[in-house]
C-alpha cells in the first residue's frame, strides 16, 4: 500500500495563478503562461510533468491535464501549449476563446507520468503534432545536463508545425521534422536500428502512433522498459447511465457529455483523481455489483481486470446496462 | 538432471526463468557448465536464432561434454573460455560494440549469471530484459560483509571466508551490484560456537 499521507481533498494540491501571457503560435495552437498570485516561486517540476487546469465555464467546472512545456529550470512561470479541438468537449475551446491575460485561474501541482529515464545513455523523442509539448521541457532539461538526445517530429504542415522554427534554429543537428503534406514520414525502423545500447525512446502523439512505436520497437528486440509513451484520453460522450455509490449512499445520473468522475464530483463526492486521462491509476474504483457492459477506455487496468468486471476507471470509462454499484 | 527448483525466499533473492527465443537484431548467450543444456533447449525451440548469436561458454568442470554440440548450433561467433575472469574482457567488448535490439541470454550457475547480468546492466540493458535460466550447481558466489572479500562456489552453510577466515552464515540477501549473496559472521557473540556445516539445499 502507498505510504503517502492521506490528503484532505482528491487531486494534487492547487496553485492560484494569473494568466501572464496568451501567445497564439499558429491557427490551432496557443501558449498560455501563468505566474503565481502569491509571488512565490513555482514548485520545481521534472520534465514530462503535467498540470491539471481548472476552468470555470459558467455552471460547469472543467479539469483538463496539459503537459508543462516551459523550462523546468525556470520557476518563475509555468507554460502550457494548447491545441484547439473544435470537436472536443470544450476545454480547449474555453481556453482559446475565453481566457485573457490577467485572468485568475487555478492549476494543480505538477504530476509526472512521463518522466525521462535518466539512466538512459541517449534519449530519442518521437512527437506527433501537439505531442511535442512534454519534449520541450525534456529538451531544456537535457540541454542543461549535457544529455544525448534527438527529436523526430511529425506534423501536418509547416504552418501547423508548433515550435518547429524555434527548435530547428536552436538545435539544427538534433531536430528532424517531417511534414505530412509533403509526404514525409518518420522512418522508424531505420531510426531504431543501430541506436547505442541504453537508448530510450519516448513517444507522445495520437494513439495510432504510440501503438506503432511500441509494436515496432518490440519487434526489433527493444525492452519494454526502454519505450515510454504518454497519451491523455479525453472522456468520450456516451449514453447516460445510473450509478449507485454505496459508500456515499447516493444514486447519481451520468449525463451524455460528462464522465463518471465528473458526475461524482458534481454530486459532491470527493473521488480521488490525478490525471483525469486514464493513465495514472489514481481513480481506480471497485465495482460492487453490475448488470451490463463496461466500456473500458483507460490505459491503467490490464485486459484481465477489464474482463473481470470488478474495477473501473471513472475518469474515462463508462457503463451500459441496468445496474452499476461502486464502492465509493 | 541439471534443473533445480529453488524454494521461495525473500524478495532480494534472484529468481530465474526459462530461456525463450525473442526477436532481436543480435543475440548474446553466456553460459557456464550445464548452462549449455539451456542453450541446446533454446536451439530446439528456435534454431534460426543462432545465425546472429554470439556464444560465450565457460565449461568449468564439464570439459568437452558440451563444446561440440554448442558449436554444431552454428552460432555466428563461438568462444570457449577457461574461466569467467578470462572471459569478462570479451563480454565487455561485445557489449560496448552492441546496439539496441541485442538480446542477452544467461544460463548456468548463479555466480556466472549474476556477474554477466551486472555487465549487461552497466552497458545500459534493464535487468528485467535480461533472460536467465539456472542450470547445474547451486553453489553461490558469496561476499563476506566484514572483509568484503568474495568467495566463489560456496556449497555449504556456514562456510569459512576465503579472505579473512571468519565463519559465515549464508544469507539469501543478494546484491545485484556485487552479483553476490551476503555472508555474515555466525559466531560473533560466542566465538567458536559454529554449527556443523550442511550442504546447501540438502
Amino acid at each position: 500500500m502507498s505510504a503517502a499521507p492521506q490528503k484532505a481533498k482528491a487531486g494534487a494540491e492547487k496553485i492560484e495563478v494569473t494568466v501572464s501571457a496568451v501567445v497564439p503560435l499558429n491557427p490551432l495552437v496557443t501558449r498560455f503562461e501563468f505566474t503565481r498570485r502569491d509571488g512565490q516561486p513555482f514548485p520545481p517540476f521534472s520534465a514530462g510533468a503535467h498540470t491539471v487546469v481548472e476552468m470555470r465555464d459558467g455552471e460547469r467546472t472543467r479539469l483538463n491535464p496539459y503537459s508543462l512545456m516551459s523550462d523546468p529550470g525556470d520557476n518563475s512561470i509555468y507554460a502550457i501549449s494548447v491545441r484547439r479541438d473544435d470537436q472536443g468537449r470544450g476545454g480547449s475551446l474555453f481556453l482559446h476563446n475565453k481566457v485573457k491575460v490577467g485572468d485568475p485561474m487555478t492549476i494543480t501541482f505538477p504530476v509526472n507520468l512521463f518522466p525521462l529515464d535518466l539512466r538512459g545513455r541517449k534519449h530519442v523523442f518521437l512527437a506527433g503534432g501537439i505531442g511535442i509539448t512534454p519534449f520541450l521541457a525534456m529538451i531544456a532539461h537535457l540541454e542543461r545536463m549535457g544529455g544525448a538526445w534527438e527529436l523526430h517530429y511529425s506534423c501536418r504542415s509547416r504552418e501547423l508545425g508548433t515550435y518547429v522554427d524555434e527548435l530547428t534554429y536552436k538545435h539544427p543537428n538534433k531536430v528532424h521534422v517531417y511534414f505530412d503534406d509533403q509526404d514525409q514520414a518518420i522512418g522508424l525502423e531505420d531510426l531504431l536500428d543501430g541506436q547505442p545500447l541504453g537508448t530510450h525512446v519516448y513517444v507522445c502523439g495520437p494513439k495510432g502512433m504510440i501503438d506503432w512505436v511500441h509494436a515496432t520497437a518490440a519487434a526489433h528486440g527493444w525492452p519494454d522498459e526502454n519505450v515510454h509513451s504518454e497519451e491523455f484520453l479525453a472522456p468520450q460522450p456516451g449514453k447516460p447511465f445510473e450509478v449507485r455509490l454505496c459508500k456515499s449512499d447516493i444514486t447519481i445520473q451520468v449525463g451524455e457529455h460528462e464522465s463518471l468522475l465528473e458526475a461524482m464530483e458534481r454530486c459532491g463526492v470527493d473521488a480521488p483523481f490525478l490525471c483525469r486521462g486514464g493513465a495514472c491509476g489514481q481513480c481506480e474504483t471497485d465495482v460492487v455489483d453490475s448488470d451490463g457492459d463496461f466500456v473500458h477506455r483507460d490505459h491503467w487496468l490490464d485486459d484481465d481486470e477489464h474482463a473481470s468486471g470488478k474495477k473501473i476507471m471513472p475518469c474515462v470509462s463508462r457503463f451500459v446496462g441496468k445496474t452499476l454499484v461502486l464502492d465509493r | 538432471m541439471s534443473k533445480f527448483q529453488f524454494p521461495p525466499s525473500i524478495a532480494s533473492r534472484p529468481v530465474y526463468g526459462t530461456l525463450e527465443p525473442r526477436p532481436g537484431k543480435a543475440h548474446l548467450m553466456i553460459a557456464d557448465a550445464e548452462g549449455a543444456e539451456a542453450l541446446l533447449d533454446l536451439a530446439a525451440r528456435d534454431a534460426a536464432l543462432f545465425a546472429t548469436a554470439h556464444i560465450i561458454f565457460i565449461p568449468k568442470g564439464t570439459g568437452e561434454t558440451y563444446v561440440e554440440r554448442l558449436r554444431a548450433l552454428g552460432p555466428a561467433q563461438f568462444y570457449v573460455g577457461p574461466s569467467y575472469a578470462a572471459s569478462v574482457q570479451r563480454i565487455r567488448r561485445v557489449l560496448s560494440d552492441a546496439h539496441m535490439g541485442l538480446q542477452v541470454y544467461l544460463a548456468g550457475t548463479e555466480g556466472l549469471m549474476g556477474q554477466a547480468q551486472n555487465e549487461a546492466m552497466q552497458a545500459g540493458i534493464p535487468h528485467g530484459a535480461i533472460q536467465t535460466e539456472h542450470r547445474g550447481s547451486v553453489a553461490r558466489r558469496m561476499q563476506c560483509v566484514h572483509c568484503k572479500g568474495i568467495t566463489e562456489d560456496v556449497t555449504t552453510d556456514p562456510f569459512v571466508c576465503s579472505h579473512c577466515g571468519l565463519n559465515l552464515f549464508v544469507r539469501d540477501h543478494y546484491s545485484r551490484r556485487l552479483a553476490a549473496f551476503q555472508g555474515v559472521c555466525i559466531d560473533a557473540e560466542d566465538p567458536g560456537n559454529v554449527p556443523e556445516p550442511v550442504e546447501l539445499y540438502k
